[in-house]
């Protein structure tokens, strides 16, 4: 759901490393159930090459090599991890679906196994032995996990980060709330009071990837609208839609100036330079600030809460998440699912969780216990990323075209049109329409 | 008997041996020297644009092989309020932006061209803006038109000049001029040099004699200096529209093609679709869209620009 910028992340190794460092030793707090394990005799000879993105913080890829190291060892399989960036890892998984060729696995983000689904092998075995083990799998592993309408495993999710709202204490408090209020109607008021008191809010609804979605589906999801029906049809311009634009109308003008020329990385900086004191983010900000003695004291005057629901009926919030998947033309795909298991066993996922500082939420329900989620109470919220009902292109099925209308910004552009003036929300729903029926012709 | 007459002595031509025939058959000749050339062009010109070309008629995305399609990327387009908006965005850019460097381009040249102390050290700082490569030119102009962090909002306010942010990026128009004016920044100086270099082919004997002739300084630019330097001129014009039409740098850098898709360029439009947004047929039916105005753009300065030189009375070589 968020950029999170190389420098920040940087500023994070050290402090990552010790927590890595003493999560090591701590032991397990995982309550793991009983289940048997799948028989996966391992082929003879059997090596693995697998790409995942590249890391947030140092320890995250120490620890994740060091339990490679260690399934190498045990199995005598050798496994090859290429980390590689953000940006690149839905065309080299396309390639490796297409050509047959290349690595025998990839940990990719959320929608990749629903777009290559007949190249990849099930995972069905791994993934419900996995889910009895730990508490069953949370709500958008579920989706992401499984193919469309069917029980049948093709990802198995490594984890999901929100964005949840970013608030500065004592601006909130200053016009007389102890938190963001959680209905519409409350959320609006505030954000009113706030802009009179000249320390307004601000959401991006520029070409922003990750920000700019992210606060366009919350308008429109918690207005009760969605971009597909559970068929997969359009169905952005309905009357929901258009009650989340009228808002938006009314919300806009409470925000900084600026906000439609915002990119990924403008609500971090605007938020660090006490310009802007309510915002939506994923955790980075918040580690950003804490990270930097310049800007501590805006961190410890920082407090994470859910956006609000409004209709929802929970926090309308997609995460971002890590889907791996298994491809057929692996030669070894015992040895594949193999090395799945085991990573997201407890002995490995949970010092991998933790070396993530929260940046990574689980998506199994037993890792709630894991000392991350205690260890900053600011990043507790973040423990529940992957119990959200929401994803990209809900309530449709996952798909290459809900890829794409989020990244040719489709929800954000109908939100920025009716924002600026350009459009009346009627124009904006239908034109959204119009660009959502070419996507999701198919 | 004739056998014992001595035989006429003939010149034995040697057979030659089958390759120097072979190399002296005209067809064989002309293929073997122009096959480097030819295939070089091919596998590094010809094939990506037939590639390209091919694309636009089909439904491909990445990672998926496409069926042909037809002109339907192409019908898609012309009712699509955004390619029609990119391409309004495309002409309009190159429009302003090419009259704008053309403009102080040209004024920075005639100022070079006087005797300046270190002119040359003068002429290698003018070109810096070109030389920078143009994605730290364009992270510099996102600082600088930047809604909250703009340094000339910063200075505008600390003068007293307004009380507010000035809006650079924010709306359609001041985005459009915004992104304008950073193009122009970036295209003054290849303008400035290369018409430099035309005015100093000009012989100063012919500024002498309409000195002599009593001559104004408007009309030894009108008559001398800028009929000479239109053949420069033409060659300039199609290379700086060429380069503004097919921009994507700046744009992408700068707005990403917002405020909602008022500043996509046909460019920035077809990367968001094709690599973006993953329809690669249709990003490349956007770029082939592009060809008929190059193609225009091209002939129009080399006609027009090349038409007038004939009729200024220079040798038209």
């Amino acid at each position: 759901m968020n950029i999170i910028t190389r420098r920040n992340a940087l500023a994070l190794g050290a402090s990552a490393a010790a927590l890595a460092a003493t999560g090591a030793q701590a032991q397990i707090l995982t309550q793991a159930g009983a289940a048997t394990a799948p028989r996966l005799p391992i082929e003879s000879g059997a090596t693995l090459r697998m790409l995942r993105p590249v890391k947030f913080v140092q320890p995250d890829e120490d620890v994740f090599r060091a339990a490679a190291a260690r399934f190498s060892q045990q199995t005598g399989v050798q496994v090859r991890i290429d980390f590689v960036g953000w940006e690149d890892i839905n065309q080299q998984t396309a390639v490796t679906a297409n050509t047959g060729a290349g690595p025998d696995l990839i940990i990719g983000f959320g929608d990749a196994p629903h777009i290559y689904a007949e190249k990849l092998i099930e995972l069905t075995d791994v993934a419900e032995y996995l889910g009895r083990k730990y508490g069953g799998w949370m709500n958008v592993a579920q989706k992401y996990g499984k193919k469309h309408g069917t029980n049948n495993w093709i990802g198995l999710p490594f984890g999901g980060t929100a964005g949840p709202l970013v608030w500065r204490k004592s601006a909130v408090n200053a016009v007389g709330y102890q938190a963001p209020p959680s209905d519409l109607p409350g959320f609006l008021e505030m954000c009113k009071k706030l802009k009179a008191a000249g320390k307004p809010s601000g959401f991006a609804l520029g070409n922003a990837v990750g920000d700019g979605n992210g606060f366009a589906n919350w308008l429109v999801w918690s207005h009760g609208g969605s971009l597909l029906d559970e068929e997969g049809k359009v169905a952005i311009n309905s009357p929901q839609t258009l009650n989340s634009l009228n808002y938006l109308k009314e919300l806009y003008p409470t925000f900084i100036p600026g906000t439609i020329a915002w990119g990924d990385i403008s609500n971090n900086r605007a938020y660090a330079a006490n310009e802007c004191w309510v915002t939506s983010n994923g955790v980075s900000l918040y580690f950003g600030l804490k990270n930097d003695p310049a800007t501590a004291a805006i961190a410890a005057d920082t407090e994470h809460s859910e956006m609000p629901h409004g209709l929802a009926g929970g926090w309308p919030s997609a995460p971002l998440t890590l889907n791996a998947m298994v491809f057929k033309h692996s030669r070894y795909p015992n040895a594949a699912k193999a090395f799945l298991q085991f990573m997201l066993e407890a002995e490995q996922y949970e010092p991998w969780l933790n070396a993530n500082l929260g940046y990574w939420a689980h998506p199994l329900n037993a890792y709630k216990a894991s000392a991350v989620w205690t260890s900053d109470p600011k990043v507790a919220i973040f423990r529940d990323s992957m119990n959200n009902k929401f994803w990209n292109g809900y309530k449709g099925p996952i798909s290459e075209a809900s890829g794409q209308a989020n990244a040719e910004y489709v929800m954000v552009q109908m939100c920025a049109a009716v924002a600026s003036g350009q459009s009346t929300p009627q124009e904006a729903a239908r034109e959204a329409e119009r660009r959502a029926r070419r996507i999701f012709r198919r | 008997m004739s056998a014992t007459t001595a035989p006429a002595w003939v010149r034995q031509r040697r057979d030659p041996s089958w390759i120097v025939r072979l190399f002296d058959w005209k067809p064989f000749l002309v293929f073997a020297c122009l096959f480097p050339a030819v295939g070089l062009l091919t596998v590094f010109l010809t094939y990506p644009l037939g590639l390209g070309i091919w694309l636009a008629f089909t439904d491909t995305t990445i990672g998926r092989a496409g069926v042909w399609v037809g002109l339907e990327n192409f019908e898609y387009l012309l009712e699509d309020r955004m390619w029609w908006n990119a391409v309004f965005y495309s002409v309009f850019y190159t429009g302003i932006a090419t009259f704008g460097k053309f403009a102080l381009g040209l004024w920075l040249a005639l100022l070079l061209n006087n005797h300046l102390p270190f002119k040359s050290l003068l002429r290698a700082i003018i070109l810096l803006p070109w030389i920078v490569p143009t994605v730290l030119s364009a992270i510099a102009f996102w600082w600088i038109y930047d809604p909250q962090f703009s340094i000339i909002s910063y200075v505008a306010i600390k003068a007293g000049i307004t009380s507010q942010n000035i809006d650079f990026i924010n709306t359609p128009w001041s985005a459009r001029f915004s992104l304008i004016a950073a193009n122009i920044w970036r295209g003054i100086p290849f303008v400035a040099i290369s018409l430099l270099a035309g005015l100093q082919t000009i012989s100063p004997s012919l500024y002498e004699a309409a000195l002599l002739d009593g001559s104004t300084a408007w009309q030894r630019f009108r008559y001398i200096t800028f009929p000479m330097l239109l053949p420069i001129l033409a060659i300039v014009m199609t290379f700086s529209i060429i380069f503004t039409f097919t921009d994507f740098q700046l744009v992408y850098a700068i707005t990403r093609g917002g405020p909602v898709n008022s500043t996509h360029l046909l460019a920035t439009l077809a990367f968001q679709r094709g690599i973006s947004g993953g329809q690669l047929g249709e990003g490349a039916a956007i770029a082939v869209s592009m060809i008929p105005f190059l193609v225009l753009a091209t002939l129009f300065s080399y006609f027009a620009l090349a038409r007038r030189k004939w009729q200024q009375g220079e040798g038209n070589d």
